[in-house]
């Protein structure tokens, strides 16, 4: 069965006819080609397709997009500042630290890294390492043992303060 | 990272720290991995898996799938019956099983629709029809003599060297048996290793064309583009000139994608059976079953030492639990026994192996290929015998180094040796001597070593031909393109093909565009495996720059009129060595070039120095040159449960030189997670399908934990604090000294872990992984006045043939 879906995604309205018994992670990757949000299960065991809704992390594969039309979803496309004309013109200071601290090796659970910690940021700007740890927690990575990854969300934190001070 | 004051002599880039060239990518979700890939009137394929570990397939019927609606084609083996395999020796794979099935997840069919979901149903109108054939399951019954009547039934293969023995290797190196004999003590043991698999994020998937110009495409996650290309023009029979093999950047190797794969070539043959593209991307239950990872390997060890700690002679036997298919085996067969040597002096040397086929997912190389297991044995063996002697465990180890420049008696070159470096400061920096024997009961400290190739000393298949070649243009706006085969893994190996040229043509990072891994566009690169790239790509990268670099000074020389030996290429700019004059940009210097000379290009290659033994099996084990590890671990331990925690890991690395720091801190830490989490948890375990047994009841065969929840992983909270040091030796033979970094700190880890328990809480646990249940075991075994051992007891008593005995090098 089919049904006609209207999905808020990173801040554009998207109309998706397809069909109901289908994940917020398929209509993503495939009806709405936003292939950015990754998937390693499709179970919800390893947190590859973690997506925001309303600023949560959410995994996207366990997740029927009839429940969250209305909400705010936002996927690694729109992790990035936004500019007047519609292209990105900065990358997030989570992106920039995760590719200067070499925390995306294969980079495949990056796009779901990243948007669990936003989430983390948004909530809480100065977490200790502890606090990151038990956020990313339920995010696999199989490249980089993690340490990287901790370092580059405590540089984007300091990054997002500074950036808050001055801006 | 601008570097703009800075002696004549530094390097630009070689030893800095840089972002990977496609990290922003990855980060921002730009990144496009095969499944990523939507083309116009693309099909999704799906494919039938058997469900028992041995069947004779009678008969297939896909004529009901063809009829359900959106299924556009199905196939089975006897659409692509032609065997294939990675090794020249194993050609033992069929695409899809034409007369039986080896193992739970054998594909037998496969059938392409419009969409995923009607490809998966229609897998249901597909009738099978099997013989069930006796499974064989583990190393036992692999070793078990079989009659002449009971071949036809229970053998795996038929190629195997005796019943389901798939490969046994018997050498000697000198004579152990007089090496016994001058020894002061001697020690027996054995050891267990269970198989576990690479689990990389991202599920294999594939997507193939075939084009109007007869020509197919395939775009795929593998780490060996080069070897499937060979592996589709021998199933497709095609000439590989009709055949493009992409690899798409690869969400996770670590060796296992590393085979050409079943869904490779179905994908290619369902797109030129119905003239569109195919898509397909395994479960993460068919990743289980895919795997090639660690094979489980029981071990037996006879060492004999001197009071002073030389080991006069080392005798080691094994079993490798191979699985349905020789995939690299016997390659991984040699190397359980290749490196021993290499790691610490060996006087003696017996090495027998057997590699059994069960039917079970086929193991292969896993990082560390083959290596882990022996490693382990030996590290806690030494671990052993430094109690023995009444030794600090490091300084046993120091007494007795490699030496540089010298050969093995196995006939290995090792030309730099930074073992002793990184013993001294891993020990240093944890305090290792101290702490380890002031430490309380549940406080242990536990050291290990390792030593790992960079890059198999011989290709696969056999030729004379260079192992890696790069290609570079330049256009006239100084932009330079860099062309080869190597393939990115996540390990950054297009950052240092980048770095390198970048470095040797003194440009800045952002004017270097590397195109990799397309057998249509780039030279051959043998691929990511082996821990080869950095060295070889690295070289042929090398090669290639140098006489463009030389063109362009020469060009520059005459224009600017100041001879070309005083020229050099920095920053983006011609300069003169004492900086006198005016710098000319690197775009104008170009230009002169390409006046002078005609369209700029070049090509370089790398072929490793012929080395090695003269024996059967010595293709096994040279490299250009070895790393070398050494890792402190620190624990706690509950001495009443078991429980433990991993405090920290001191990991130094010699890495020759470092090319990229960062980068190569990321592999030591990387390869620390990875061998820590075999290390503590780790596990691919199959039901034996006997009740009350240790696999209980179900289908025989069945792996018993295939999805990430239940295969456990180290998370981002279990992961203790890595402390990595780099100790560079500056070996000859690799680019500017480098060696490798991806799979040799992997090494020390487990033995680590194993050390350190014995030290916390008096428990040798002689098999990985080392759980809190087994840890628990011992505990109640010391309790009872035993010795507190958890490991094998027993080793199947089979005769090894007579060795190939191999005199030591003069």
């Amino acid at each position: 069965m089919k049904q006609l879906l209207t999905l808020k995604i990173n801040g554009e309205s998207h109309e998706v006819w397809t069909a109901t018994h289908k994940t917020l992670l398929e209509v993503l990757r495939e009806d709405l080609r936003l292939t950015g949000t990754k998937h390693g299960c499709e179970l919800g065991e390893c947190g590859t397709c973690s997506v925001l809704i309303d600023g949560d992390p959410i995994l996207s594969c366990l997740i029927l997009p009839v429940e969250v039309q209305g909400r705010d979803i936002q996927t690694i496309e729109g992790l990035a500042e936004t500019g007047r004309s519609g292209a990105n013109v900065k990358p997030h200071p989570l992106q920039t630290a995760f590719a200067e601290q070499g925390a995306s090796q294969c980079g495949y659970c990056s796009p779901g890294m990243l948007m669990t910690a936003k989430a983390l940021l948004d909530k809480n700007p100065n977490p200790d390492s502890q606090t990151i740890r038990e956020a990313l927690s339920g995010n696999l990575c199989r490249c980089t043992g993690y340490s990287k990854i901790i370092e580059a969300v405590e540089q984007a934190a300091e990054e997002m303060q500074k950036g808050a001070a001055y801006g | 990272m601008a570097e703009e004051m800075r002696g004549a002599n530094d390097f630009q880039w070689i030893g800095k720290s840089w972002a990977q060239v496609d990290g922003l990518a990855k980060a921002k979700g730009e990144t496009v991995y095969a499944d990523d890939m939507f083309l116009p009137r693309m099909l999704y394929a799906k494919m039938l898996r058997s469900p028992h570990p041995h069947a004779r397939i009678k008969s297939i019927d896909v004529s009901q799938a063809l009829n359900r609606p959106g299924v556009v084609a199905a196939l089975t083996g006897k659409d692509v019956p032609i065997p294939y395999g990675i090794l020249p020796v194993s050609q033992d794979e069929e695409a899809l099983c034409v007369e039986k099935v080896r193992m739970i997840g054998d594909p037998v069919a496969a059938v392409a629709a419009l969409d995923e979901e009607t490809a998966e149903a229609a897998l249901e109108d597909i009738v099978v029809e099997y013989e069930l054939l006796p499974s064989i399951l583990s190393i036992e019954d692999g070793l078990k003599e079989l009659e002449e009547s009971e071949l036809q039934d229970a053998q795996i293969h038929e190629y195997a060297d005796s019943g389901n023995i798939h490969k046994q290797v018997a050498l000697e190196f000198g004579d152990t048996e007089a090496g016994f004999a001058e020894a002061d003590f001697s020690r027996e043991e054995l050891f267990y290793y269970e198989g576990n698999t690479h689990l990389p994020m991202e599920q294999h998937a594939a997507v193939a064309q075939h084009g109007a110009d007869g020509r197919v495409t395939l775009w795929s996650s593998t780490q060996t583009p080069h070897y499937v290309h060979i592996a589709l023009a021998k199933v497709l029979e095609m000439p590989t000139s009709q055949i493009r093999v992409i690899a798409t950047p690869v969400g996770g190797g670590f060796g296992g994608k590393t085979d050409p794969f079943q869904h490779e070539i179905v994908v290619c043959k369902l797109a030129m059976m119905t003239g569109r593209p195919v898509k397909m991307t395994l479960t993460r239950e068919e990743v289980f079953y895919a795997h090639r990872g660690r094979h489980p390997v029981l071990m037996w060890v006879k060492a004999g030492m001197k009071s002073d700690g030389s080991i006069t002679a080392l005798h080691f036997r094994n079993f490798l639990d191979g699985g349905a298919y020789g995939s690299y085996g016997v390659a991984s067969t040699f190397y359980t026994g290749a490196l021993q040597t290499v790691t610490y002096p060996i006087a003696n040397y017996k090495f027998e192996a057997m590699r059994v086929f069960t039917n079970k997912a086929p193991c292969g190389p896993k990082r560390g290929h083959g290596t882990p297991q022996p490693r382990f044995a030996l590290e806690v063996l030494l671990d052993k015998f430094a109690e023995d002697l009444g030794l600090d465990p490091a300084e046993l180890r120091l007494r007795h180094l490699v030496p540089d420049n010298s050969l093995t008696v196995n006939h290995l070159t090792v030309t730099t040796n930074g073992l002793g470096e990184c013993l001294r400061k891993v020990t240093e920096a944890s305090e290792f001597k101290i702490r380890r024997i002031e430490s309380n009961s549940g406080k242990g400290f536990g050291l290990g070593c390792g030593s790992y190739l960079s890059g198999a000393g011989l290709p696969i298949y056999w030729n004379k031909m260079p192992h890696s070649g790069v290609q570079i243009k330049i256009d006239r706006g100084g932009g330079v393109t860099v062309f080869c085969g190597s393939t990115d893994i996540g390990q950054g190996s297009n950052s240092v093909l980048a770095g390198i040229v970048a470095e040797e043509l003194g440009i800045h990072l952002n004017n270097v565009i590397v195109v990799t891994a397309d057998t249509d566009l780039t030279p051959v690169d043998l691929g990511s495996y082996s821990s080869r790239v950095t060295l070889m790509t690295g070289n042929a990268a090398i090669d290639a720059a140098r006489p463009l670099r030389e063109k362009i000074l020469t060009a520059a020389a005459e224009v600017l009129k100041i001879p070309t030996e005083k020229l050099i290429l920095r920053n983006g700019k011609v300069t003169t060595k004492n900086g006198a004059g005016e710098a000319v940009s690197f775009e104008d210097a170009v230009q002169w070039a390409e006046a002078k000379f005609g369209t700029l290009g070049s090509v370089g290659s790398y072929t490793p120095p012929r080395r090695g033994g003269k024996f059967k099996g010595a293709g096994v084990g040279p490299s250009p040159n070895y790393s070398y590890s050494a890792c402190v671990a620190e624990v706690t331990c509950d001495p009443e449960t078991g429980l433990y925690k991993v405090d920290k890991l001191w990991l130094a690395h010699d890495i020759g030189q470092a090319i990229n720091e960062k980068l190569v801190i990321g592999q030591v830490e990387g390869s620390a997670y990875m061998g820590l989490s075999e290390a503590m948890m780790e596990e691919q375990v199959y039901r034996t399908g006997k009740s009350g047994s240790s696999g209980g009841i179900g289908p025989a065969g069945l792996h018993k934990i295939p999805s990430m929840l239940d295969y456990k992983s180290l998370t981002s909270l279990d992961m203790p604090e890595v402390e990595t040091i780099l100790v560079e030796t500056h070996d000859p033979e690799g680019p500017y000294g480098a060696k490798e970094a991806g799979q040799g700190p992997l090494l020390p880890i487990m033995p680590a872990i194993a050390n350190a328990i014995y030290n916390a809480v008096g428990v040798r646990i002689d098999e990985v992984p080392i759980t809190p249940e087994k840890i628990f075991q011992g505990l109640q075994d010391l309790k009872k006045g035993k010795s507190g051992r958890i490991g094998p007891k027993t080793f199947p008593q089979i005769k090894f043939p007579e060795p190939i005995h191999v005199a030591p090098p003069e």
